[in-house]
């Protein structure tokens, strides 16, 4: 059985195949736990940033420019896929463009589950810079 | 040129991309790429493209294995299978049909295999095979220019062999033939087949001693009997020791016994081994031949080295005729090119006849022939599942339709379809092991075999299993692809027709099935009836209640007391004396010179010698001239009588009262001798040669064999007993054994009519295929066109008329078979037929027969069918719609 790639997420019920159901489970069971990895964490931000236009050379881009780190295809995509397997992010079908020699492409968006682990994530690292003491700073500064 | 990135690796990608991942990220791939080109080239792009896939090459990324990992695929055979045996069961009568044609064509293709395994097998049951040869003595005829081979050799090469050339040579063991000799023990007689042969046989042969050693033939007085002769002669007694007479005239001590070896060895038949030295001590006329070139009495057996390769060793033994041989008799024989050649173990038996100083043919050429029948027939059987298949694939195309619908994918159904045909193969399969076991004794009658069925064996198995999966190949694969290909909408939709592009591959196949096995039979046909022209041959004498005994030293002396007695009997009518029998030619010799002589004639005249009454006891017609006479007293001297074949030969209009004269080596004349008769050829060796110039020389010492022909008034069973009678009575110590000329003449067929008995059974059977196939495809056309018969029937047609529609087509394809069987089949048995001197001419009737016989065949098998159809009420058929 074929799936086909632009079964729509409310479609996915009446698929065959059904191999999406595993994603449903491990949904529900890690939002208990907002987790973000330090790199999921950039990923998120910057399909934030780019707000309608993220897709996977335009996240690339951006996060190369202003980052200034190398991205590789393998790594963006990875936590594209992870990301959306969390719910922190969903992904409808774009256009097919000429550069793209037919292929479509596939913009990403933070669902409101993303947000909240967004949010949660900028609380605790607030939450954390809070508590450093002033004087880790001045130490550091003197010592400069 | 086209830029675009490396399709290896953008193939790579796709392939292991998880599906639902694969567009969007190869779209990246392909945008980020082209960028890269405008900005810094191709070759960094497609650089920078590969490390990206590699890079992607990552769990996340990466497919599972399979697309339908959430099916259970056990589940899924399990239904392959309830299904298939639930269809092999809703269709029994199609289902028998299919097994009983299949079953035939394994049985066939099993019989063929394990008969063409003992062949091939032949001899391996000694060790040392590899190494195992026999010395041939080659020279070229100066006649015809072809270079002809023997197993007699000269008695100095075994010694020129040992000494000259030992980095080659294991062993070389000089060997007597082998033949019939009387074993007897105080109260016991039995005779048995036996080779003398130098010490180092027992090991050269591998043979199991279960008493003795390799070391028991050393002793000159010695015998080593087989486990079957010991327990015939000693029973349960031990055999060690005890004394042996062998041949009433030599005695043996009985110092080994081994396990019998089994038929398919050239040495199978053997009950013993005795030590070549007892031989000679009893055969004066062998001995000081130590540096006789000239005559060539027995053979020698070698064994190489190990690792010593037999072509190398016959280039370097080529020229020891000439450096070995003493120069002046080597000069005589020089225009001969004499040469010694080795034939190794493993060409002996499917290579023994000899092209032009080469092994190149003989049984190996049947092996080839059946292999090619056991293929074609089992390919009938296939081609009868594969067309019956096809065509009933409209009653499944609607289950193909809704399974595809459902969602299966083309590979399950190509192996829905493949476990059908698995199970009906299984249960042929089943069926031909069940025949196999209850066929075999028939077909090692038939073979002249003894085959046992391996069934303990694993190998035997592991070779049937993968004999069932390429038959289920050969059979289901094009059926499975053709019903899995159905297009799911047309076939739902009603607008499946079993097209006419479906029908033709099973037209063409009907049309091989019918070619093939109409082959067969004109095959079979034409070898029966070369047999039968050789077998009404004109033999030149009477073979009626002739009979004739081989006279050992036993008889020596006692002969014309012996012919005395045996006519005082009054039960023959005449009995004589001969070098050999009137069926075999024993002697041939050159060098005789007649006046007007062409010089370059230098060929072998077959020379039998005979006593006084020979002719009359074989009654051969004199043509002209005379028989031997008592009342010339010159005959024992000077008379000889030739044959017509001599007579042409030696270019002779009126041959009578000519000379012959007979010339030594050097060209000088030995003795010079009158003809006195000519007579019609009598046919004395293989019914299918021309017969040899033969000259009949008058000896009343050539006593090898006693010829009796029995009165015609006197019962033949009368007659044995009171020949039986005097032989005791006057040699005691002989074995009595005899031999028809009548039995001796048709040993000469048993090949032949061997091969033709089993292509006949393989013809028949072939055709018993071919029938099922059509009867099954003629029932199913009958069941489809069952409205239109009805229809038809109502409008007015004929049962005659209806019969003929439906028939036409089939008789169609057998009349295409047959113009195509007959001129291949004529074509590749008068190329067989050419193997014959003697040889009948394929006669236009029997192609016409063979013909006319599938033709009748087949309209009587599908006539049973649609004289049914046409038969049948219309209103039945009718009724429904």
């Amino acid at each position: 059985v074929q799936i086909s790639p632009g079964i729509a997420p409310s479609k996915k019920t009446i698929c065959f195949a059904c191999r999406d159901i595993p994603t449903f489970r491990k949904q529900i069971s890690v939002v208990k736990k907002f987790q973000l990895g330090e790199f999921e964490e950039i990923v998120i931000l910057t399909i934030a940033i780019l707000h309608t236009n993220a897709y996977g050379v335009s996240i690339k881009k951006e996060i190369e420019s202003r980052l200034s780190r190398k991205v590789s295809m393998g790594a963006l995509h990875t936590a594209l896929v992870r990301l959306e397997n969390k719910g922190y992010v969903r992904s409808t079908d774009g256009e097919a463009t000429q550069e793209r020699a037919g292929r479509p492409k596939k913009y990403f968006q933070i669902t409101a589950l993303g947000q909240k682990a967004m949010a949660y994530t900028k609380e605790t690292r607030d939450h954390l810079w809070k508590l450093i003491p002033k004087a880790v700073f001045d130490i550091k500064g003197t010592e400069k | 040129m086209k830029v675009e990135p490396p399709p290896i690796f953008a193939r790579f990608f796709r392939w292991f991309a998880q599906p639902g991942l694969r567009d969007h990220i190869e779209g990246d791939l392909i945008e980020e790429y082209y960028e890269r080109v405008r900005t810094c080239g191709k070759r960094a792009a497609d650089w920078r493209f590969i490390i990206d896939v590699v890079l992607l090459f990552r769990p996340g990324i990466i497919r599972g294995f399979n697309l339908q990992e959430n099916l259970n695929i056990c589940r899924m055979h399990k239904s392959y299978w309830t299904i298939a045996w639930r269809n092999v069961r809703k269709n029994k009568g199609y289902a028998l049909i299919n097994v009983t044609g299949l079953a035939i064509g394994i049985t066939v293709a099993l019989f063929i295999g394990l008969w063409i395994y003992d062949e091939v097998s032949f001899n391996r049951y000694h060790k040392n095979y590899d190494t195992i040869a026999q010395v041939y003595a080659c020279e070229t005829n100066t006649t015809t220019g072809e270079i002809e081979c023997a197993q007699n050799t000269q008695v100095p090469l075994g010694n020129t062999l040992r000494n000259n050339y030992p980095e080659y040579f294991e062993k070389v063991l000089a060997s007597w033939w082998i033949g019939e000799f009387a074993l007897s023990t105080p109260g016991k007689k039995f005779k048995r087949n036996g080779l003398f042969i130098e010490g180092g046989a027992l090991e050269m042969l591998s043979l199991r001693m279960l008493k003795g050693s390799y070391e028991s033939l050393q002793h000159p007085n010695s015998i080593v009997l087989s486990e079957s002769t010991a327990k015939a002669l000693f029973g349960r007694d031990d055999p060690i020791n005890k004394t042996i007479t062998l041949h009433g005239r030599m005695q043996a001590r009985v110092t080994g016994v081994y396990e019998d070896i089994p038929l398919n060895s050239r040495f199978g038949e053997l009950q013993f081994f005795a030590p070549f030295a007892l031989w000679m001590s009893v055969n004066e006329w062998l001995h000081g031949r130590e540096g006789d070139w000239d005559n060539r009495p027995f053979g020698y057996f070698i064994q190489l080295k190990p690792d010593v390769d037999i072509a190398n060793v016959n280039a370097a033994i080529k020229g020891l005729y000439k450096s070995h041989v003493p120069s002046d008799f080597y000069t005589t024989v020089a225009r001969f090119k004499p040469y010694p050649l080795l034939v190794p173990m493993s060409k002996w038996h499917l290579f023994s006849e000899f092209e032009n100083g080469q092994p190149a043919s003989g049984r190996i050429t049947y092996v080839r022939i059946f292999a090619a029948v056991g293929i074609f027939v089992l390919l009938l059987a296939c081609i009868n599942f594969i067309n019956l298949t096809t065509a009933r694939s409209e009653k499944r195309s609607r289950e193909v339709g809704v399974r595809k619908a459902i969602g299966a994918a083309k590979g399950q159904l190509v192996c829905q379809f493949m476990t059908e045909s698995f199970v009906v193969i299984i249960i042929s399969f089943t069926v031909s092991l069940l025949l196999l076991i209850f066929l075999r004794p028939i077909f090692n009658e038939v073979a002249d075999k003894k085959i046992n069925l391996p069934f303990s064996e694993i190998s035997f198995w592991l070779s049937s299993f993968a004999f069932v999966l390429i038959t289920t190949l050969l059979a289901g694969t094009y059926p499975a692809f053709f019903l899995s290909s159905f297009d799911a909408l047309r076939v739902l939709k009603g607008k499946f027709t079993a097209a006419r592009l479906s029908s033709l591959p099973r037209r063409i196949m009907v049309v091989v099935q019918f070619t093939v096995s109409v082959a067969l039979a004109i095959g079979t046909l034409v070898v029966y009836q070369q047999i039968q022209h050789a077998q009404n041959r004109p033999v030149g004498y009477d073979r009626a209640g002739l009979l004739y005994m081989t006279l050992d030293q036993n008889y020596k002396g006692k002969v014309d007391k012996l012919r005395n007695e045996l006519m005082r009997t009054n039960v023959l009518a005449a009995t004589s004396t001969s070098f050999s029998p009137v069926t075999e030619i024993w002697n041939t010799t050159s060098g005789y010179d007649w006046a007007g002589k062409d010089p370059s004639l230098d060929a072998n005249f077959a020379i039998c010698n005979v006593s006084m009454d020979f002719g009359e006891t074989v009654n051969w017609h004199i043509l002209d001239g005379r028989d031997f006479s008592k009342q010339h007293a010159t005959d024992s001297m000077d008379a000889i009588i030739i044959n017509e074949a001599a007579a042409r030969y030696m270019g002779m209009q009126e041959p009578v009262g000519k000379l012959l004269i007979d010339l030594d080596e050097t060209g000088k004349k030995k003795w010079t001798r009158t003809i006195i008769g000519v007579v019609k050829d009598i046919l004395m060796e293989s019914p299918y040669s021309t017969v040899r110039p033969t000259l009949y020389f008058y000896n009343s010492n050539a006593l090898n064999v006693l010829n009796m022909r029995i009165k015609p008034s006197v019962s033949v069973s009368h007659a044995l007993s009171k020949i039986e009678d005097v032989v005791r009575e006057v040699v005691p110590e002989a074995v009595f054994s005899y031999n028809f000329a009548d039995d001796a003449y048709s040993k000469k067929f048993s090949q032949e009519k061997r091969i033709g008995k089993l292509s006949a059974i393989f013809a028949v059977l072939g055709m018993i295929i071919c029938c099922l196939g059509l009867f099954g495809l003629a029932s199913y056309v009958a069941e489809q066109r069952t409205k239109e018969i009805g229809i038809r029937k109502v409008i007015g047609a004929s049962v005659f008329q209806l019969w003929k529609m439906l028939s036409l087509n089939f008789i169609q394809l057998v009349v295409i078979s047959c113009a195509i069987a007959v001129p291949a089949a004529y074509f590749v048995m008068n190329g067989w037929l050419q193997r014959f001197e003697y040889r009948t001419t394929i006669s236009i009737w029997l192609l016409v027969g063979a013909c006319v016989s599938a033709g009748v065949v087949s309209l009587v098998t599908v006539s049973l069918q649609t004289a049914r159809a046409a038969r049948r009420n219309p209103v039945k058929s009718l009724r429904s719609e």
